[in-house]
């Protein structure tokens, strides 16, 4: 019915104009970074992302960041989340609410109105680029919540947890030892999604005048081009290997699991 | 159990409390009183400020960009989730489309801003192209740094949002749904006009709203793309701050916060009241 | 009970966030001893002569300056001169950023380590903020006329220009008169640095254009009116020039500052700078100051003593800029005579805006500049 020929050609007709337009400025970027003086090929663009010592800085401080990120949320979501399912279910509602706020707040708005918080956080702890943690956790909240809620109602937690605590079990080892290990590909996929969020993050960065990756890719737009377009598709490339591997482990998880 | 033990399950969820309070209700509560004062004294001095032209063509311009690329993101993102349902839950195709999306969707205006710089921009690879093999100039007087080019850029991060969003209810397509109405003698035409489409409405209007809020949103890829003029409402709001010469216009950066906020709650809103009624039909 | 524990959060999380929403206490500079001489220091000889204060800023071993693009003015060479010299690590922050951004990050990072030391602000945002500056003066105090610094020494000018075109020869025809840039062989050439509501230099660029056309400092209308014709001209590009739009070729025109167009002749050889004869020219100074909460004050001060001297003057000279002493140094016979000769000519009286007139003409652009040039 729906496989006649006529729909396989229009669909492989349909997918290929949709490869061309977003697949077409990837290899322009790759084009436009590899251009040289007169026509010729250079590869001295990409060199310059281990090479350019501000560049360099930066990478480090982005990755650094999503780690840092990625711990934190975890720290402070997981443990709410489940807790919220085994022992406070009346929370769930408002859970849900605050970690999709982040979504009707836009990263413009926090950041026009985080300065005060900030200056607590330079306070108390100096002045540095890993400082955009905190609020980056904010951020990623959603996504997060999303994918491990929807790992998390695909186990029965409570009964599991039901049955470690019969056994004597105390609350840290049922979460940490029963609940964590099941809904693993949950948190594999938050912490994924996190990361590009995290790499791909410029507003709150540059309006605070931090320099992460993205904030240091467009300021070289203004004297080099070249090298921020490397930047800018290398960042692209990693962050979609990432989310790729992401849905294949993903998935083979699933399978074998439950 | 005793009060304290009762009481105690509620206050494990203090810290997260604590947190989100500290790091955005604290901010945002800024955002909406530093929008109604004015040196520490209430003021509607920068709310009235807000039907300035220029603050009201920045609005005028940001409503239309969202709508127009929501619109775009909207129509082509479904057809495009469409073409990948039809192909299989575990195609590798599936999974591709799903990652590059996940990337471009969330991953950041300054790359998309220089992934057009480069392919469209005065020296991009295809202006070059024609300018030299065919003699068109499509850069033209710089038509990607104004409202045209902020379209076509934002089209490239909302199709992708869409085929995100909107994957999931057409999964929740049954194809048992499919074999009943060929059973009781409609064609396909009637199929997705008379079954299809009104289950999936309200997923594509709540979708199409929240890419809406998403453009309405978005800072990055603006600031990348826009070096001067303040045509959208957040780069409106990067004037208010950082301008040097027009100083202490803070407050209306606040205020332009605020209507922001507004806009996108009043979508977000909407958005969360058709995911209600999809729920109903795609369990 | 679950309204029990609704009240404890609640109460909690108001206190939290009445916490956070205020501003934090400011913190003590550690610095201890010589820094705290050297932070309340109005002159070299409060701290006991040249000499002390070197050695006081060595022992500080550092100097955060903000947004000193390296082509700007030399600055890149000024920083590494005075690096090298008294062997301090100068930290170059946010090359990129305007004036306003550069008292916001003094303000942010207040009282840590990273706090700019020193600033280089444009006429509206350094009026606007002397309350955060250190009163300082130079050995060379006395050389700078009056109306060129604050009787106490908390700001004093450093160098100036005037907004000149600068264009690709290679390109283009040299303009005559601005009306040149109305034809078609300027079109979709002609680039304004900076976006006049947000930018200084954007802001003297739109001046130039109303002096040129019969306005003054009073009247900035027929620069808004002729950068309106230019757009709808196609003339003008809305692009900020840069090295990367300049060496493609994208912004063969620029209409920006003289001594900032004169660096693009590192990023195309054909380039040329010419100010408009026959035109009041449109000149602007930077100010200096030290940031009063300075986490480095001695190597702050040293900082100013250098670029004050002849050999810091003379560096801003070499990139092209008019120091604040120079006609004190042409009678000292101490300045590059070869480089001051070879700056455009000047003729007619120069235009500076004073602080009323720059707010009034803002508030004109503020409300008709996006529509202008639409």
């Amino acid at each position: 019915m729906r496989t006649s020929p006529a729909f396989r050609v229009v669909r492989v007709v349909l997918l290929l104009l949709f490869a061309v337009f977003f697949f077409g400025p990837l290899l322009a970027m790759l084009d436009f970074s590899t251009r040289g003086t007169n026509g010729s090929r250079t590869w001295a663009a990409w060199a310059n992302l281990v090479e350019d010592p501000e560049l360099n800085r930066a990478i480090v401080a982005s990755l650094l960041l999503s780690l840092f990120t990625v711990v934190l949320m975890l720290l402070l979501l997981v443990p709410t989340m489940i807790w919220v399912r085994l022992r406070v279910p009346r929370a769930t509602r408002l859970l849900e609410f605050l970690c999709l706020l982040p979504l009707t707040i836009p990263a413009l708005v926090i950041v026009v109105g985080i300065t005060n918080v900030y200056q607590w956080v330079t306070y108390f702890l100096g002045d540095h680029v890993l400082n955009l943690t905190f609020v980056y956790v904010v951020l990623v909240l959603p996504f997060a919540y999303r994918a491990i809620e929807s790992a998390l109602s695909s186990i029965d937690a409570t009964t599991l947890a039901e049955a470690a605590r019969s056994l004597g079990a105390g609350w840290g080892t049922v979460i940490g030892r029963i609940i964590v290990p099941n809904i693993w590909s949950g948190l594999l996929s938050a912490a994924f999604i996190s990361v590009a969020l995290v790499l791909g993050e410029f507003t709150i960065a540059s309006l605070l005048n931090y320099e992460n990756m993205q904030v240091v890719i467009a300021l070289l737009g203004k004297s080099d081009a070249n090298t921020s377009v490397a930047a800018s598709l290398a960042a692209i490339a990693f962050a979609f290997v990432l989310l790729l591997l992401l849905s294949v482990v993903g998935r083979s998880r699933r399978t074998e699991g439950s | 159990m005793s009060r304290l033990a009762r009481l105690t399950p509620s206050l494990a969820l203090l810290p997260f409390l604590l947190y989100l309070t500290v790091f955005l209700l604290v901010p945002t509560v800024t955002v909406v009183v530093g929008a109604f004062a004015e040196n520490g004294r209430f003021t509607l001095a920068n709310i009235t400020a807000l039907a300035d032209p220029v603050a009201l063509t920045a609005l005028r311009t940001s409503v239309l960009l969202s709508a127009v690329s929501a619109v775009i993101g909207a129509v082509f993102g479904a057809v495009l989730a469409y073409l990948i349902v039809s192909g299989g839950q575990a195609s590798w195709l599936r999974r591709s489309v799903i990652s590059l999306s996940g990337v471009l969707a969330q991953c950041g205006g300054v790359m998309l801003a220089f992934a057009f710089i480069a392919t469209i921009g005065y020296s991009g690879v295809l202006t070059v192209w024609l300018r030299d093999h065919l003699g068109i100039d499509i850069f033209g007087s710089g038509w990607l740094f104004a409202l045209p080019g902020l379209i076509l850029v934002y089209a490239y991060f909302q199709i992708p949002l869409m085929v995100i969003v909107f994957l999931p209810a057409l999964d929740g397509i049954k194809p048992q749904w499919r074999e009943a109405s060929v059973n009781l003698g409609a064609n396909g035409w009637q199929y997705w006009t008379q079954v299809a489409f009104p289950l999936l409405r309200p997923a594509f209007l709540g979708a199409t709203l929240l890419l809406f809020a998403n453009a309405f949103a978005a800072y990055a890829t603006a600031a990348a793309l826009v070096s001067q003029g303040n045509p959208i409402v957040p780069l409106l709001i990067r004037s208010g701050l950082s301008s040097e010469v027009l100083l202490g216009h803070q407050h209306l950066a606040y205020a332009l916060a605020f209507e922001m906020i507004v806009v996108v709650a009043a979508v977000m809103g909407m958005y969360g009241l058709l995911l209600r009624r999809t729920a109903r039909w795609l369990r | 009970m679950a309204s029990r524990t609704l009240r404890v959060s609640l109460v909690a999380a108001v206190g939290v966030a009445a916490l956070a929403a205020c501003a934090p206490p400011a913190k003590n500079t550690g610095s201890g001893g010589s820094g705290a001489d050297a932070a309340t220091a109005t002159s070299a000889a409060d701290l006991g002569g040249m000499d002390a204060l070197v050695k006081a800023a060595k022992k500080e071993g550092k100097l955060n300056v903000i947004a000193l693009p390296p082509d700007w003015a030399n600055y890149g060479n000024i920083i590494k001169t005075f690096g090298d010299k008294y062997g301090i690590k100068v930290t170059s922050q946010q090359p990129d950023a305007g004036s306003q951004d550069e008292i916001d990050a003094a303000k942010r990072t207040k009282g840590t380590d990273r706090a700019p030391d020193v600033f280089d602000l444009g006429q509206a945002v350094a009026l606007a903020n002397t309350s955060m500056y250190a009163k300082y003066k130079v050995a060379n105090f006395n050389d700078i006329g009056a109306q060129f610094k604050d009787p106490k020494g908390a700001w004093v000018n450093d160098y100036g220009g005037y907004m000149a075109i600068g264009y690709d020869s290679a390109k283009v025809p040299a303009p005559k008169s601005i009306d040149d840039l109305l034809g078609p062989a300027y079109k979709g050439k002609v680039a304004l640095n900076g976006d006049p509501t947000t930018s200084g230099a954007g802001f003297s660029g739109v001046l130039m254009a109303a002096v040129a056309k019969g306005g003054s400092a009073d009247n900035i209308k027929p620069g808004v009116d002729f950068f309106s014709q230019m757009k709808k001209a196609g003339n003008l590009v809305p692009v900020d020039p840069t090295s990367a739009t300049i060496k493609s070729g994208q912004t063969p025109v620029v209409i920006d500052w003289d001594y900032t167009n004169a660096a693009h002749v590192n990023d195309v050889k054909t380039w040329k700078v010419a100010l408009l004869p026959n035109v009041d020219p449109v000149g602007g100074f930077y100010y200096q100051a030290i940031n009063a909460d300075a986490p480095h004050p001695a190597a702050a001060r040293l900082w100013e003593e250098f670029l004050f001297s002849d050999q810091g003057q003379n560096l801003w000279l070499a990139g092209g800029a008019r120091p604040i002493r120079a006609d004190a140094m042409v009678k000292a016979g101490t300045i590059d005579k070869a480089k001051y000769d070879a700056l455009p000519k000047v003729t007619g009286t120069p235009v500076i805006p004073t602080t009323e007139q720059t707010t009034k003409m803002s508030d004109y652009l503020a409300k008709n500049w996006a529509a202008a040039v639409k």
